[in-house]
């Protein structure tokens, strides 16, 4: 599903360069569970940028399903976000003058789905993530957890291939961080690829396989073999 | 992205930051309402001069006496003084087919007395056909009576002000008044019309030519106003005019015949290229009101960095964030644009009880154009903040950097 080759990204800052990503090669497989855990600065986040097309690389490949990315344009490049790829984010990124509702319908606007059709799957996707009655609330009127959980509805409602966490529980406490996992996990379930970069090792253990990156490399990528087969149990 | 969900989207944003939504708007609307506003001014002022020509009179010509010099391209007069036009002149017009009516008018000022009541009054001497070429209307009694204009009658007919101040309340008709020494029967009284390029009708006696020449002690003529028999025949009339008067005259030309038409072009474009300028300065504040818009976005784009990135992220090409900036413009341009529309109506609505005389219209081209010039200000100077934010970087922007 995504095939990683050799991929640099360096950042000018100042006279130097900082090297986010050195020489990555990574393989991930259709329906995966990974965590990419390390120290602040190692390049996760720009790795999961970098896997979600919004960022490309300095050099290298990085062939999604197929098809060489570096190749499409900014238009094509766009389309495969929009229907192949969600994203988390630390800090939820939720409109603040929008409803939860209007909110999760977002995407399928910017796709220029009819809105009779809009309704159905915002109040189906909603209902699946528990959120049905807030669906009128603003950002600022729903707790950290729940805002979370919308951003994670907005994320799917397309039905991407691909869902990217990028310390999705950074920002909230124990409790409805764990929702929010289990929230994820249970995506990964139903068969979306789910990679979450995270500090927690703790929740960084519950992946099925797990990276760990030092100074824009990967320095280790091992299944998770306390893990690997509980589920299937 | 459909255009109905970039409105609604936009719409929202703009609801969502008030203060800078109604600065903008408020903006716009000044540009577009002063621009209205000011065309209708200065197309008020071109109606209210072409409504007072026209009121003189249909197919109107003036014959003045003296050459006056407009062109500066004929040579001097030969022989001094120009001859003065009399009242064998304003017959002699008659002969000419393309002429229908003609007034000779002879003015001077005289007193006027009834019983012990005296004013000072303008004369003007004329004959019956003045009221049609004038357009004159009576209130009560006849006009002037037709027949031998150089046999004068003591008859004399009043405006409403002059009445007024001299019988009040009483009946005039059939009373007779005193003008200098001779004495003058009352029988009849104009509708009054107000001020008309500067004679105020209503303080008028007129009374029969020849009465007037005996009067002043005069033969010259004022002028003699003439009727065409035509809207087209003015052309021809007015060379029959200057012919028929060149023979008169030992085959000087030395009247000045003015046309209605002629005088009405040059007013109309005096006042057409007013209303223009006026027009064309209050424009610049529209382009302020532009440049202004495009501040105000360039501030909103980067105070929404995040939300651009979001965007981003979810699948927006950068046509389509483009397209939701312009579009934010472009409602920002139509609503200032509304809203200046109102405060012109509400402004011409006040100055039109202010000054009731005058003809206040919006015309329908400015309303337009105005309209127009705004959303394109808009949009114009909606595309440099609409591409900032579509360069936008994914990863920068989400990180509000
Ligand atoms: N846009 C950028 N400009 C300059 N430096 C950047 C940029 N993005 C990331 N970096 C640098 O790249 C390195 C990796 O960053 P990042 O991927 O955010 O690390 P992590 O998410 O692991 O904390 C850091 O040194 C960071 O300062
Ligand atoms: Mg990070």
């Amino acid at each position: 599903m995504i095939q990683l080759q050799g991929v640099n990204r360096e950042f000018p800052v100042g006279d130097e360069t900082v090297h986010a990503l050195r020489g990555i090669d990574l393989d991930i497989e259709a329906g995966e569970y990974l965590s990419i855990m390390g120290p602040s600065g190692s390049g996760k986040s720009t790795l999961l940028n970098m896997l979600g097309l919004l960022d490309r690389p300095d050099s290298g490949s990085y062939h999604l399903e197929g098809v060489d990315t570096t190749s499409l344009n900014e238009e094509n490049q766009a389309r495969v976000r929009r229907d192949r790829v969600g994203f988390v984010f630390q800090s939820f990124h939720l409109v603040p003058r929008l409803t939860a509702a209007a909110n999760v319908e977002l995407p399928l606007v910017l796709a220029g789905i009819e809105p009779a059709q809009r309704k159905a799957r915002v109040h189906e996707t909603l209902e699946a993530l528990g959120l049905e009655n807030r669906s009128d609330h603003r950002p600022d009127q729903l707790s950290g957890g729940q805002r979370q959980r919308v951003a994670i509805a907005r994320a799917t409602i397309m039905r991407p291939a691909i869902l990217l966490a990028d310390e999705p529980t950074g920002n909230l406490d124990k409790r409805s961080g764990e929702e929010v996992i289990q929230t994820l996990e249970t995506l990964n379930r139903q068969g979306i690829l789910l990679i979450i970069v995270t500090h927690d090792p703790e929740i960084g253990g519950r992946a099925k396989r797990m990276l760990h990156m030092v100074d824009g490399a990967i320095v280790d990528d091992r299944a998770n073999t306390e893990k690997a087969g509980a589920d299937e149990t | 992205m459909k255009l109905e969900d970039a409105l609604v989207y936009s719409s929202r944003a703009l609801t969502g930051a008030r203060g800078r939504t109604w600065l903008m708007l408020l903006a716009m609307a000044i540009g577009v309402g002063s621009v209205v506003l000011l065309t209708a001014l200065g197309e008020g002022a071109r109606r209210f001069i072409n409504d007072e020509f026209s009121s003189l009179g249909t197919h109107l010509l003036i014959v003045i006496p003296g050459k006056v010099e407009t062109t500066g391209t004929t040579p001097p007069l030969i022989g001094g003084t120009p001859r003065d036009l009399t009242l064998g002149d304003a017959l002699a017009l008659s002969r000419s087919s393309t002429i229908r009516l003609h007034a000779p008018i002879i003015v001077g000022s005289a007193p006027a007395s009834f019983q012990q009541l005296e004013r000072d009054v303008t004369i003007m001497g004329s004959t019956a056909d003045l009221l049609p070429v004038r357009n004159l209307e009576l209130s009560s009694g006849r006009f002037l009576p037709p027949g031998d204009p150089t046999r004068g009658s003591p008859v004399a007919v009043i405006g409403k002000k002059l009445k007024k101040e001299l019988f009040g309340n009483k009946r005039a008709l059939g009373e007779w008044i005193r003008i200098h020494d001779r004495r003058f029967r009352v029988i009849g009284i104009l509708k009054p019309i107000g001020e008309s390029l500067g004679m105020d009708m209503g303080e008028l006696a007129i009374i029969p030519v020849a009465s007037a020449q005996n009067l002043f002690n005069s033969e010259s003529l004022f002028r003699i106003l003439i009727q065409a028999s035509s809207r087209e025949a003015i052309p021809r009339t007015k060379k029959a005019i200057l012919s028929i008067l060149r023979e008169r005259h030992d085959g000087e030309e030395d009247v000045t015949v003015i046309t209605q038409d002629a005088l009405l072009s040059t007013f109309d474009g005096i006042f057409k290229s007013l209303t223009y300028t006026v027009a064309g300065i209050a424009a610049i504040s529209l382009g302020v009101a532009g440049i202004l818009i495009m501040n105000v976005m360039l501030v909103a784009v980067s105070q929404r960095t995040a939300e651009i990135g979001l965007l981003k992220a979810l699948g927006s090409r950068q046509r389509d964030i483009m397209q939701l900036f312009l579009v934010e413009a472009g409602l920002l341009s139509i609503a200032g644009a509304a809203l200046g529309v109102i405060i012109s109506f509400s402004g011409i609505w006040l100055l039109d009880q202010a000054f009731r005389d005058f003809p206040l219209t919006i015309p329908l081209w400015a309303l337009g154009a105005a309209i127009g010039v705004s959303l394109l200000t808009g949009l114009l100077f909606g595309v440099l903040p609409a591409r900032r934010a579509a360069k936008l970087d994914p990863v920068t922007a989400l990180a509000g950097r």
